[in-house]
């Protein structure tokens, strides 16, 4: 076996110069990844980044401008109808009827995918165990709640057992409680061997990633594992200050100039120091500014960086 | 592939049954229709209300009057007594028709003279007032026969026409519109019914986006027409023996030929019309624009194009044409030679053969367009 070959199986997708042009408009600009076997890929991007573009090409219900790629080894371009055999697929628009019950969705997608007899059985009773909704299979899907229905279709979308996964923004509109639950069968999924490509524009979701993708404007600008993404994007420390007077205070720490950046996180202001910037030193004039101002400062503590730091870094970076 | 179809075949199946709204205007429609048409649209004229302008009230005119009487065709609604008051009552349309019989003429008649009846016909129905015409012609015709005779008799002799007319109409002796227009009613309303239906079912998962899970799934294009268009076969299927049996039952249509012939010519225009269903289905983007876009393309030119009412022999040449376009011209010579007349297939093989085509050419268009849409989500 040579390097060539062994890669092949390594890998469950590979993307080479993947175009969409829609008109004038280029959607996705000539992008080029692979995704490993068995891993959770984050394709991260804001709103008409390309994000899903990028996934109806791969599940072969979008035709690329040009370029191609290899979908659990078939291509897009010409196997499509392969492609299609081996993937699972759920939008964030729900896709079960709403007019059937449990039963009779889970029975429809298993027959679309070929499954009968013995086999639909024991898948049936697999989406209803992982959703949850055992001895329900009779209700109107329509009257679940919505994080119920997402882990329902889910289940649908992989009642036939499929290598790859394609997941766009499943927990839009789902409660936390409900999304952790989510990310728990997405965990399983991908223990049992399943590769799982999952869009998200919850930065926090994206931890629970091997590895992550950031699409902007239709090309890559970053990608790696959440780690090495951290460790190089962000050189500097970050200070998280907890204060009253959130909006006077970051306006003022703004105004000093004396720090790369300030970013207001839900309650919390979070300050980029400048290279060279030593952490006592920072503590000081913040605690100095403050006080000056009668702000009442509670606390300030250096943070490790997530995923929106590097995010909002390196989108300033292009800007 | 068979377990594909079947479970887009089942869920369709499961939705019809659960839109009970929907279910019960499928069923509603057809008898609205029938009804509607087989009681309102009747080009019958019978019961033509009559005004008598007797100027000379003798036992002659008396006679001669009663020949209107004695039919169902006429009704004398009047008898009028001053020249103002037949112009009257032929404006306000208490009657249709005036005889006016002369001052002089049971005088004229015995002195072996010509004698003229004036008949006052309502002219504003072109139609109407033709068929009018006629049936007092012959009502005239019969008295003056009968007369001749009579006389000739007394004098010992024996009227002998030169020439005699027997004429029978074939197929629909007694000439009653309902018999002509069931076939009619029931390509408009398989018509309607397929096109609207699959078409708007097809929409329906484009907008809820259902559609994406299954363009992601290896279902193919013909898999999907297939499957959805074998349920509303079925369904239709069940609606046409139903205006059957409803013509039966309540205008006595009864279907003469082979029922064999009935339910293939059926099949194949069905097919063509869930096909026209599924091209829709490819041009429109919301259920409303399906909705009217449907009802468009099979209503209209079913009612006007096919020969439904209007005979296509007397359209113009280019107009003729057109009427190729509507898959109900050629599937109602299959039902008016079955059910009225009861011919065999010697005299509409070509309108199978034709239906076949265009069921085969709609299936394909449709089956391409859904292919491309496939790809361009």
């Amino acid at each position: 076996m040579n390097l060539a070959e062994k890669n092949k199986i390594e890998n469950s997708i590979e993307v080479k110069n993947l175009t969409k042009k829609f008109g004038d408009f280029t959607s996705v600009d000539n992008v080029s990844f692979d995704v490993r076997k068995g891993e959770i890929f984050g394709f991260l991007g804001a709103n008409g980044a390309g994000k899903s573009t990028t996934i109806k090409m791969l599940c072969g219900i979008l035709e690329p401008t040009s370029g191609d790629a290899t979908v659990g080894g078939y291509s897009i371009m010409a196997q499509s109808e392969s492609v299609k055999r081996n993937i699972g697929y759920m939008s964030q628009k729900f896709s079960l009827y709403n007019d059937l019950t449990i039963g009779e969705n889970i029975n429809f997608f298993g027959g679309v995918y070929g499954l009968e007899g013995e086999d639909l059985l024991k898948r049936k009773k697999w989406v209803l165990k992982i959703a949850n909704l055992e001895g329900k299979e009779k209700l109107l899907t329509g009257s679940l709640p919505t994080g119920i229905k997402q882990r329902l279709a889910l289940g649908t979308a992989v009642i036939h057992s499929p290598t790859i996964v394609f997941l766009d923004e499943p927990t839009g509109g789902v409660d936390p409680i409900e999304r952790r639950n989510f990310w728990n069968l997405i965990n399983d999924l991908s223990a049992e061997g399943t590769t799982v490509f999952v869009t998200t524009h919850y930065l926090d979701e994206a931890e629970f990633c091997n590895r992550i993708l950031l699409i902007d404007a239709g090309k890559i600008i970053a990608g790696g594992s959440p780690k090495e993404l951290k460790e190089k994007y962000i050189t500097t420390i970050i200070l998280e200050i907890e204060c009253d007077k959130t909006i006077d205070a970051l306006t003022l720490l703004e105004d000093s100039n004396y720090f790369d950046s300030t970013t207001i996180f839900g309650n919390y202001i979070h300050v980029k120091l400048k290279e060279n910037t030593r952490e006592d030193e920072a503590k000081a004039i913040i605690h100095k500014l403050l006080s000056e101002s009668n702000i009442k400062e509670k606390r300030t503590d250096k943070i490790s960086p997530t995923l929106e730091d590097v995010f909002i870094t390196l989108l300033e970076k292009k800007d | 592939m068979f377990t594909r179809i079947f479970a887009i075949v089942k869920k369709e199946f499961r939705q019809i049954v659960r839109d009970k709204r929907s279910l019960v205007l499928i069923f509603f429609y057809p008898v609205f229709m029938l009804i509607l048409f087989g009681y309102a649209l009747n080009f019958d004229v019978t019961h033509i209300k009559m005004g008598i302008y007797d100027l000379e009230k003798s036992e002659f005119s008396r006679e001669f009057i009663k020949t209107f009487n004695s039919s169902e065709y006429f009704d004398i609604v009047k008898y009028i007594n001053n020249p103002d008051d037949v112009n009257h009552s032929l404006d306000d349309k208490s009657v249709q028709c005036v005889v006016t019989i002369p001052a002089d003429f049971s005088q004229k008649f015995y002195s072996k003279e010509k004698t003229d009846v004036q008949f006052l016909v309502d002219g504003v129905n072109g139609n109407t007032a033709t068929i009018i015409m006629n049936y007092v012609n012959a009502a005239t015709l019969g008295f003056s026969q009968k007369i001749s005779a009579d006389i000739l008799a007394r004098a010992g002799g024996n009227i002998k026409m030169p020439v005699n007319i027997q004429g029978v109409f074939w197929y629909n002796p007694d000439l009653k519109t309902t018999e002509f227009l069931i076939p009619g009613l029931i390509a408009t309303i398989l018509i309607v019914i397929c096109v609207t239906l699959t078409a708007v079912s097809i929409v329906r998962e484009k907008e809820q986006g259902t559609i994406e899970q299954i363009n992601v799934s290896p279902v193919s294009p013909l898999e999907l027409i297939l499957g959805k268009i074998i349920p509303y076969i079925l369904l239709a299927i069940l609606i046409s023996i139903i205006v059957l049996l409803l013509g039966a039952i309540l205008f006595g249509v009864q279907i003469k030929g082979s029922i064999l012939y009935m339910f293939v010519g059926t099949l194949l225009y069905l097919i063509a019309c869930l096909s026209m269903g599924i091209f829709v289905s490819t041009i429109a983007d919301s259920m409303q624009v399906a909705f009217q876009l449907s009802t468009l393309i099979s209503q209209l030119p079913t009612n006007i194009l096919s020969g439904f009412i209007f005979p296509i022999e007397s359209m113009p040449w280019p107009i003729q044409i057109i009427t190729n376009l509507s898959p109900a011209k050629f599937f109602l010579v299959i039902l008016r030679s079955v059910v009225i007349k009861g011919t065999g297939i010697e005299t509409f093989w070509q309108q199978f053969v034709y239906l076949a085509i265009f069921a085969l050419a709609f299936l394909t268009i449709a089956m391409i367009r859904t292919a491309r849409q496939r790809r361009t989500v």
